[in-house]
């Protein structure tokens, strides 16, 4: 995790935490956003030519492109970039200790009952022996099927060759302004290669990669599942992602070919000052499927649509969403399918919560092109407002571009009933329990395809988060 | 006899207009007593009142559970000592099965009461076991709560509610409506099974129909919000057959 200071709200707080102390740090680039700085990255990380003249250019797209108004708009303005460190070299993390770790983080770990050695990784602070070697096993294990496994940097390194024939084709960098960000500044994240045939059971966790980086500011991450392949690949976790950055902009870009089958899952919980702006896209060719599962709990702000391009017939998407937006934030979350040939599928489900002044927003893009006739795809959204003064907004943009397709959308909205608290209160449960039954219940669906330990944690927090909010 | 709830002299409003106006009733432990009343003499809020919905304003009165006054006490809490209400238009919980729900709510009551939560596979054995007294199919545990029930569906899944928290005092809110006679007959003969030296009943209800499967020891008369008079089983017959302005006319109550 590349560790930086927090400039925008808690300033005076994170130096007491002493995570910015300079003298900490082998290398540091400098605050701010230049040319200087990105060509500094490139040259600390020993990369090829082709990787700095790629930042660069993409600095010059994000230099160029001017902030979004849309979506978080007015919030957006509230980042201070020049004052941010966009690189800090990762290796010097474990100079972090647990003891620096606020202590409303260490709490919610035990609420959540987390064994210690995953709550010092989910701190960011240093790694632990006997997950390593649960990693190295599972590395090795994975080695002899051909499954290259590595965090990005690393795989530049290593693979060179197939690293660029994939990198950035899905996202280019100047797909928007805070993908271009990334691509100038990009550390860390997940480099996968599944190759032709193989499919991988257990789902690949982050969270065994311990030693690498895999949860930085500017994660990039590239999965390609080669033909007939399968893998599914669970990021992030459900206990809250304590960091110190405030600003969150990862880029994840998938390729699915011939007949392969990719899940990505994400369950985040950030801490409630980070801004969570993450494009996320998946290329799926003949007969492929790719589904996302996205859950976003917590940060200030989130906006994040993983997106399916459907490249070829046969193709599936399916995009599940979770959003559940508490006091003083925001998601804007939801999700885009654009189908490019023709009989390809796809199916958008997204499950939005707002409490209290939270606000939620669904944002969906359909997009069907002139060629992808008889495509079908469904779209459903629903919102559940907790109090009087919960917001949710739908903005789902549907562009079709021919006749011969079939096309379902349903939105909802609903409020928590008081004669439902009553109902459920009056068989002798509580107030609070009786609020997270509701929510468990409203994300059911999609908490039932997330494998079981998730599924359990995410109930878990959601049970957390509306303790205290009820009275 | 010993009591087990005591209600004296209870004025409720509901949206500013007073609907019980100075109701007095007295339920002995192990019996079954049923209120009967025309429309809008103020039964379901007798009955929503006694679990406590907070839009039921109490203004005067006391209503104490073996000597308990309740009327501070949340719904929740007055569950947790076992007042259960058997709701007439129960609510659907999408997304919550019916096990799950009932497993959190055996376990709430438990807990207020110290006791350990119920181990998952007796919580089985016992939702089966009073499931099949009702007539229910295993998959019902599986459903979602009320989503998608048939009204008799619905009106089961209260009594199925009531005989896992084995409350001490059980309001059916007219469980009758809505019911035809077959799944009338069911729900009485759960509720008839149900019956235990330590448990009051009070059936709340517009017609004598159910009192045919479900004796009751005594019957009280509602109307404009007071009990006006009280009897044996008897007194059922005679209104079913005379009609509730009779009782209006024999006492005075004004039309």
């Amino acid at each position: 995790m590349a560790i930086t200071e927090d400039q925008l709200r808690q300033e005076q707080e994170q130096y007491k935490y002493g995570f910015s102390d300079p003298e900490n740090y082998v290398f540091k680039s400098k605050r701010g956003l230049s040319a200087e700085v990105v060509e500094e990255i490139s040259y600390m990380k020993g990369e090829p030519d082709w990787m700095r003249d790629f930042r660069l250019k993409s600095l010059k797209h994000y230099n160029k492109r001017p902030m979004p108004q849309w979506g978080g708009g007015g919030l957006l303005n509230e980042i201070d970039f020049d004052n941010i460190y966009y690189y800090v070299k990762p290796s010097d993390r474990a100079e972090n200790s647990w003891e620096d770790v606020p202590d409303y983080i260490k709490d919610t770990f035990d609420k959540l009952g987390i064994p210690e050695a995953e709550k010092k990784f989910l701190a960011g602070v240093g790694a632990q022996y006997e997950s390593e070697v649960i990693y190295h096993n599972l590395q090795k294990d994975l080695e002899a099927q051909g499954v290259i496994f590595l965090d990005t940097d690393s795989a530049l390194k290593q693979y060179p060759e197939l690293f660029k024939k994939y990198f950035g084709t899905i996202i280019p960098p100047n797909d928007n302004k805070f993908a271009a960000l990334n691509s100038a500044v990009w550390s860390g994240g997940s480099f996968i290669y599944v190759p032709e045939g193989v499919k991988i059971e257990l789902p690949l966790q982050a969270y065994f990669r311990i030693n690498a980086e895999n949860m930085g500011q500017f994660e990039r991450t590239l999965i390609i599942a080669d033909k007939g392949s399968q893998v599914h690949y669970v990021e992030g976790c459900t206990a809250p992602t304590y960091s110190t950055d405030s600003l969150h902009s990862a880029v994840v870009e998938i390729v699915a070919l011939e007949g392969s089958r990719v899940r990505y899952t994400t369950i985040q919980n950030w801490s409630k000052n980070v801004y969570n702006l993450v494009t996320k896209r998946a290329a799926a060719y003949k007969d492929a499927t790719m589904e996302w599962v996205d859950g976003n709990l917590g940060s200030k702000l989130t906006m994040k649509y993983p997106a399916i391009y459907l490249m070829e017939p046969g193709a599936k998407g399916e995009i599940l969403s979770v959003a559940f937006a508490g006091h003083g934030q925001h998601q804007d979350a939801g999700g885009k399918v654009v189908h490019v040939a023709p009989h390809t599928t796809s199916t958008i489900t997204s499950k939005s919560i707002s409490k209290e002044d939270g606000r939620s927003s669904y944002r969906g893009l359909l997009k069907v092109h002139p060629e992808a006739e008889f495509s079908k795809s469904n779209v459903r959204c629903d919102a559940l407002l907790l109090h009087e003064n919960s917001r949710t907004d739908t903005y789902p943009y549907i562009e079709i571009e021919n006749d011969r397709v079939d096309i379902g959308h349903e939105a909802t909205v609903s409020k928590v009933g008081e004669e439902q608290l009553f109902y459920l209160m009056s068989r002798g449960v509580s107030e609070a329990e009786a609020y997270s039954m509701i929510v468990t219940g409203f994300i059911e669906p999609i908490a039932k395809e997330l494998p079981m330990e998730y599924a359990v944690e995410l109930n878990r927090l959601i049970q957390l988060e509306m303790e205290g909010s009820v009275g | 006899m010993e009591k087990s709830l005591i209600i004296r002299d209870l004025h409720v409003n509901v949206e500013d207009k007073e609907i019980l106006k100075g109701l007095s009733l007295e339920l002995e432990k192990g019996k079954v007593h049923a209120v009967m009343g025309p429309n809008g003499s103020g039964k379901s809020t007798l009955s929503y009142a006694l679990a406590g919905h907070p839009n039921y304003e109490v203004t005067g009165g006391e209503v104490l559970f073996n000597g308990q006054d309740v009327l501070e006490m949340g719904a929740d809490e007055r569950a947790q000592l076992g007042i259960f209400l058997a709701f007439q238009y129960p609510m659907s919980i999408p997304g919550v099965s019916m096990a799950n729900f009932l497993r959190t709510a055996v376990n709430s009551v438990r807990k207020a009461r110290d006791e350990k939560p119920m181990r998952v596979p007796d919580f089985r054995k016992m939702l089966n076991e009073k499931m099949s007294v009702l007539k229910m199919d295993r998959s019902f545990a599986g459903r979602y709560l009320n989503e998608g029930f048939s009204g008799g569906e619905k009106k089961r899944a209260e009594i199925l509610q009531m005989a896992m928290l084995e409350p001490k005092v059980a309001i059916l809110d007219e469980t009758d409506s809505g019911l035809d006679i077959d799944a009338l007959r069911i729900v009485s003969e759960g509720v008839n099974a149900l019956r235990n030296p330590d448990t009051s009943v009070l059936i709340i209800t517009h017609y004598q129909r159910i009192l045919n499967y479900v004796k009751p020891d005594y019957v009280h008369v509602l109307v404009d919000g007071r009990i006006v008079t009280s009897g044996g089983p008897e007194l059922a017959l005679e209104l079913e057959e005379k009609g509730y302005d009779w009782v209006r006319e024999q006492f005075a109550v004004p039309a």
